[in-house]
């Protein structure tokens, strides 16, 4: 269970490879896919669609939940509504991302529709492998309203799964005897991609089976753990622009930063996971509304600082900034280097900024730091309230 | 008395000659720990610190009697160092390293599993026994020995409701950071059952984070099997659903699992009071003892 909402929950940080990206993978494997081709220009798309032969499935290829019924996906039965449909998707916005390419794909005469799918069962700390016959819908609405639609085999991760627990899985699933062998097939190659490829998850839905027993690919996901990139240059290069979030964090992204952006107006800069979420969580225990999370990491230096506070300066929504460093590993006196150097280039410093410096050389941060320029105060709860406060008198 | 860590820990740095591992272990050393050696492939025969490096865990552990390990090696052979601590063995290993990766850690969990050895960690601060040793980046001058065991999925949270501990005259037995990664050695039960048999611990402050259900099974677990005393924070009641907040273990999946909320309920239910703010808890604390 918890499993496959780990599933769902990898997707916006680990490397998402885009469905024509993942189907070469699959079917560089050996898994059956349906004959396709990427285009970037109209011209392009109706020349792979008469090649491939009418009907196609004419695919946007980017990284959003829900493409279909958002419009990113159109039936053409021929070339001139394979010239209309490329036309309406190569350019488009969808969910705020912009279409440049479409994957143009033989369309398949199926009569099922099913789902694999391989992902890290965080709670037991295993590789789970999961098939069901509730394939070609929102399978996390399948693993809420009927669990048991989905059938999950753990995979001991020092032997991988051995060929009976993909037929297990299989049968338990009720998938129809006359493809069961060739699911089996599909399903243990895809584990065996999962773990070669560092997958997180690695999913084909729907895995479809024709009116002549054959099982065909017509999806793939495939979602890499960013720390173990490192040994898989060959997919590094297949990471773009497309698959970052919104403009302020591609910013962070360049810096380094881990940063989420938030609907609120009270800035937050700090150390350590756990300790940011407190900072918002404060925030919001004294009536204050977190515009974001930032975490400068450990043993930032002074640029690092300057750069966390430009990052949170360049939100329009920020009204106020609330600093809240405990010190570890970082240095108090570096934050306080930091912080001056980022406030002492504007002529005027354009949102409040509250500082609160606790632990590793705190006390040599607070010489150093310029008071003329920040607001100094000695406990988190201080803080926050001050820069709550803060960001109120901006609002009225 | 305290946990995991005591007079008769004798620490092997994995990792010794790196920039972090050097100073870290400078640092330990500072403290009182007593590191007895280092291991680094290709440096034995080499001193850092003033201790003697060997090329194996192994060597380490036989030459010098090495009962724990703290690992500082870069991640891409974390994996590798964990196995080797693992095989030695030793009866500890602390895992720093941050950014291991999951599979990695799938297969060093199942062999840990197998084995009578703590494991602790990866991406931690590390456990500290007030006054006596500690292992790993934690800051030793914010603890204070004293009768209150602590165990948190973060660093730096850690730190802050140390501080406000200490500054109340409440000093700790043990604290032992588990690490903010989706799999991890030691659970938050195990740091409980740990504390629940420590006849010195009177109490015990459990700092937990979105993400996941070990806060969830602890909570069970304090219901049902401990006598001692728990108190609670949890952070991130304001994260969103569906967004990383920096641990790779810290979401709220879509479907609402991971929540401050579920968290916060089932420890209430069990009978540990959570604080809303950091010195909220260590009011807590003082009520119980």
């Amino acid at each position: 269970m918890e499993g496959f909402k780990r599933a769902r929950d990898g997707v916006p940080y680990d490397m998402k490879l885009h469905e024509y990206q993942a189907k070469q993978v699959f079917a560089d494997a050996g898994i059956p896919t349906p004959a396709s081709t990427l285009a970037e220009t109209v011209d392009d798309a109706v020349a792979a669609a008469e090649e491939i032969g009418y009907p196609v499935a004419i695919k946007a290829q980017v990284q959003v939940g829900g493409r279909g019924k958002a419009g990113g996906i159109k039936l053409a039965e021929n070339e001139e509504e394979a010239r209309q449909f490329a036309d309406e998707i190569i350019g488009m916005d969808l969910k705020g991302i912009h279409v440049d390419r479409v994957l143009v794909e033989e369309a398949v005469d199926f009569v099922n529709e099913l789902y694999v799918g391989v992902t890290m069962d965080r709670g037991e700390g295993e590789p789970v492998a999961m098939v069901s016959t509730r394939g070609g819908v929102n399978i996390e609405e399948v693993a809420e309203e009927d669990p048991d639609a989905i059938a999950r085999e753990h995979v001991d991760p020092a032997f991988g799964m051995h060929p009976f627990q993909a037929r297990k899985a299989v049968y338990d699933a009720g998938v129809d005897r006359e493809v069961a062998n060739d699911v089996a097939g599909v399903l243990q190659t895809l584990y065996e991609l999962w773990e070669a490829k560092d997958g997180s998850d690695a999913e084909i839905n729907p895995l479809m089976v024709t009116g002549d027993d054959e099982v065909i690919a017509a999806d793939a996901v495939m979602n890499v753990d960013d720390d173990a990139l490192f040994r898989h240059p060959d997919l590094e290069e297949m990471e773009d622009e497309a698959s970052a979030g919104d403009e302020l964090e591609q910013k962070a992204d360049e810096y380094g930063f881990d940063y989420v952006r938030l609907s609120g107006n009270v800035g937050i800069i700090g150390n350590g996971a756990g300790l940011v979420m407190t900072t918002l969580d404060l925030v919001d225990h004294f009536g204050g509304e977190p515009a974001n999370f930032l975490d400068v990491g450990g043993g930032a230096k002074a640029q690092r600082i300057a750069n966390a506070l430009d990052m949170v300066f360049s939100d329009d929504n920020v009204d106020s900034v609330v600093f809240n460093i405990f010190g570890g590993i970082t240095r108090g006196d570096e934050v306080a280097k930091g912080i001056n150097q980022a406030l002492e280039q504007f002529d005027e410093i354009p949102k409040p900024v509250v500082v609160r410096l606790a632990g590793t050389n705190a006390e040599e941060g607070m010489e150093i730091l310029n008071e003329d320029l920040v607001t100094v105060r000695q406990t988190l709860e201080d803080a926050v309230e001050q820069a709550v406060d803060y960001a109120e008198e901006v609002d009225q | 008395m305290s946990v995991l860590v005591d007079e008769d820990t004798r620490v092997v740095v994995q990792g010794i000659t790196g920039g972090e591992g050097k100073f870290h272990t400078e640092q330990m050393m500072e403290y009182g720990t007593n590191v007895v050696a280092g291991a680094v492939p290709g440096r034995g025969g080499q001193e850092v610190a003033g201790v003697p490096v060997y090329d194996t865990v192994d060597r380490a552990a036989r030459e010098e009697n090495a009962n724990t390990a703290v690992v500082f090696v870069p991640p891409a052979f974390a994996g590798d160092a964990l196995f080797e601590a693992l095989d030695a063995p030793v009866d500890l290993v602390v895992a720093i390293t941050e950014g291991i990766p999951t599979q990695d850690m799938a297969r060093v969990k199942r062999k840990q599993d197998e084995s009578d050895t703590h494991l602790v960690g990866p991406n931690c601060p590390g456990v500290i026994t007030p006054g006596v040793a500690k292992l790993g980046i934690l800051p030793g001058n914010i603890f204070s020995s004293g009768d209150v065991g602590l165990v948190s999925r973060s660093g730096t949270l850690t730190y802050q409701v140390v501080d406000n501990l200490t500054k109340r005259d409440i000093g700790q037995t043990t604290a032992i950071g588990i690490g903010g990664d989706p799999i991890i050695g030691t659970s938050f039960i195990d740091a409980l059952e740990l504390f629940e048999a420590d006849p010195d611990t009177k109490a015990v402050v459990m700092c937990g984070e979105i993400g996941g259900e070990d806060e969830e099974q602890a909570a069970r677990y304090i219901g049902e099997y401990m006598d001692t005393p728990v108190a609670g924070f949890i952070a991130g009641r304001t994260a969103p659903p569906g967004k990383r907040m920096g641990h790779a273990g810290a979401i709220v999946s879509g479907s609402g699992t991971g929540t401050a909320e579920s968290k916060i309920t089932a420890l209430e239910n069990n009978g540990v009071p959570v604080g809303d703010t950091p010195e909220e808890v260590v009011d807590h604390v003082e009520d119980i003892l």
